[in-house]
């Protein structure tokens, strides 16, 4: 039974890969401007273009031009960038750390915040505390990251300037980085100067990402934290005489938080794909920067590349998300 | 349904829904006034330029000029008269956007939760695969292979969002479509698609509504968004993202470009989320 639930959404998986697939070739072959004119440099003989377009298979039919393309995709070839002339798979590979620790600290962030809202509101409940919390996650949920980005820039970057409004780390620093995961290669080679540069950069645009998932965190986690506190089981610990706080955290905190776990699962694609308009408000090195700029210069194989990755990324975060549900959920574990 | 419901509901709750209503649509209803009257009301041509007048600030600063309400960006122009023509674009974009989407998802929502089978495999499917990619993202690719514009702008919002709807009112309509009255409907003689527009749809209405109104809100910060990184109209025109990015460049020097727009993105798009909330409990059979 598990098996086979895990087998077919395994296959839906599949399909659904296929189906990106289709789309980001159709939207690739439907862009206005030859792909082959852009790929050579002016003045290329007609002879040159004949070459690059049998190579390219540009001269076959439609669904046997996806054919070849979709080849050449699954072995890894991702072609090469038209305006940094570099294979895309090397490009987008240098920028996924920058992308990836952004993305996992505004994750951190808003499990925090969102997770001590939620405590705190779940503590004082029916008291004003609370009513103060409810509205403060509801109009911080309403608010996209992209406004709390331009937000933080004119507060923290100019007004009160004290945290730096671009780009990753501070350029003075001097650092030679074999990986591009900059905190954590900080961390482990004891360069805790490297790690505080690279953080400071990325608190502002990790906090516009982390904000409507925190608030959104601390909506659920509450309710169910509310419904677990009246559980028997809570009203004992209490008779034993431990205190409403340790209550929370000792026993309610445990039951209520796997609606709230499938939820920042899901969640966390969002936040994922907020990266890019947040990343370009920030100019920071990231994928989703390079992916506008890619845009903006009609640079296809690299769009291509990019929007692939992050499809890829998106479908295996779901993937995990479901099959780790269906392994923490007693009932369908048991099913 | 609604005659199950207590008469005695408590008058508080009544009375705060009202405030949350009405704060939100004195704002969007001041929007729409100064949009139509823009030409009438705006100080100042949004596009002359005068560069006597750059980087003026707003009124509260020292250095200002009168007439020049909320300062002039790098270029000279008005920054208030730019906010006002902007609101017609801003406003234009989230309807129209925000209608297109809402009647294209809830349909294949409704058709997908009520047939079920091959339509729910299919049109769920495609929500997988568009739920793939990261909304901003395909946006901007939509606009860069449609061509910039405000009709490419709209579509593409439509193109990418109506999974927003088609996933809550597929969900809605699988919990409707299993209660009593759709079985008496259908005992009594009414035929499938009869059923679906004459019954369940008034009832998943609530929800069509409010996602819309969160539709409006979205539709706006993606023009923004879409004129931010210069792929909406053209850049010239007023537009609040446009704005944005141009005090974004100069926000060294003349922060309140960036400020004022930001601060009317804010309101507009709390604005509808609050207006949806409310909407939707104002109209909920069930909590009414």
């Amino acid at each position: 039974m598990l098996l086979r639930s895990i087998l077919a959404r395994l296959l839906t998986t599949a399909v659904t890969l296929f189906g990106v697939a289709v789309v980001v070739f159709t939207l690739i072959r439907v862009a206005p401007g030859n792909p082959i004119a852009m790929m050579l440099p002016p003045g290329a003989s007609e002879e040159d273009i004949a070459q690059l377009t049998a190579l390219y298979g540009f001269d076959k039919s439609l669904p046997h031009q996806f054919v070849i393309w979709l080849g050449g995709v699954l072995q890894g070839d991702f072609g090469t960038s038209i305006t940094l002339r570099q294979p895309v798979d090397q490009l987008v590979l240098s920028r996924l750390p920058a992308t990836l620790e952004l993305s996992v600290m505004a994750l951190l962030i808003a499990l925090a915040l969102g997770g001590g809202a939620a405590v705190l509101g779940a503590r004082f409940r029916g008291s004003p505390t609370e009513t103060g919390l409810d509205l403060a996650s509801g109009a911080v949920l309403s608010v996209p990251d992209f406004l709390w980005g331009l937000l933080f820039v004119l507060c923290f970057g100019v007004l009160w300037p004290v945290l730096s409004i671009s780009g990753r780390i501070d350029p003075g620093l001097e650092f030679d980085f074999t990986t591009r995961f900059y905190v954590i290669e900080g961390l482990m080679r004891g360069r805790l100067d490297v790690v505080a540069s690279t953080l400071s950069h990325m608190l502002m645009p990790a906090m516009s990402l982390a904000l409507p998932l925190a608030a959104m965190v601390a909506q659920l986690l509450k309710q169910n934290l509310k419904e677990v506190l009246v559980q028997d089981y809570t009203t004992l610990s209490r008779v034993h005489g431990f205190s409403e706080t340790a209550v929370i955290l000792r026993d309610a905190l445990r039951n209520a938080a796997l609606p709230t776990l499938t939820l920042v699962g899901v969640q966390f694609t969002f936040l994922i794909g907020g990266t890019v308009i947040v990343e370009r408000l920030f100019a920071y090195e990231g994928l989703g920067n390079m992916a506008i700029d890619a845009v903006i210069n009609r640079d296809l194989p690299l769009i291509q590349g990019i929007v692939l990755l992050f499809a890829a990324l998106f479908i295996v975060i779901n993937l995990l998300v479901d099959l780790s549900y269906t392994l923490l959920n007693p009932r369908l574990r048991h099913g | 349904m609604a005659e199950t419901s207590l008469p005695t509901a408590p008058r508080a709750r009544v009375r705060r829904l009202n405030l949350r209503l009405w704060l939100p649509l004195s704002w969007i209803g001041t929007l729409v006034v100064v949009a139509l009257a823009a030409p009438w009301v705006a100080p100042h041509d949004p596009l002359a330029q005068d560069l006597f007048f750059e980087r003026l600030p707003p009124f509260f600063l020292a250095g200002t000029e009168p007439g020049f309400w909320l300062g002039t960006d790098s270029l000279g122009r008005d920054v208030l008269s730019r906010m006002i023509h902007g609101a017609r674009i801003a406003l234009l974009v989230s309807v129209s956007a925000a209608l297109i989407t809402c009647i294209f998802g809830s349909a294949l929502g409704l058709l997908a939760g009520y047939y079920g089978g091959w339509w729910d495999r299919v049109i769920s499917r495609l929500v997988d695969i568009w739920m793939a990619f990261p909304p901003v993202l395909f946006a901007v690719l939509l606009v860069a292979v449609m061509g910039t514009g405000l009709t490419s702008v709209i579509a593409a919002i439509a193109l990418i969002d109506w999974t927003r709807f088609a996933r809550v009112i597929r969900a809605e309509t699988m919990v409707q479509a299993r209660m009593d009255y759709v079985d008496s409907a259908r005992i009594g003689g009414a035929r499938r698609l009869a059923t679906l527009v004459g019954e369940i749809l008034p009832n998943v209405l609530p929800s069509i509504i409010a996602l819309l109104m969160l539709e409006m809100g979205i539709a706006v910060i993606v023009e923004a968004i879409l004129s931010f990184v210069n792929l909406s109209i053209s850049s010239d025109d007023p537009t609040w993202g446009s704005m944005i990015a141009e005090g974004r460049n100069a926000i060294h020097f003349a922060w309140w470009v960036l400020l004022f727009p930001l601060i009317a993105l804010f309101l507009t798009v709390l604005s509808f989320s609050q207006l949806g909330e409310g909407l939707k409990q104002r109209f909920d059979p069930v909590l009414q």
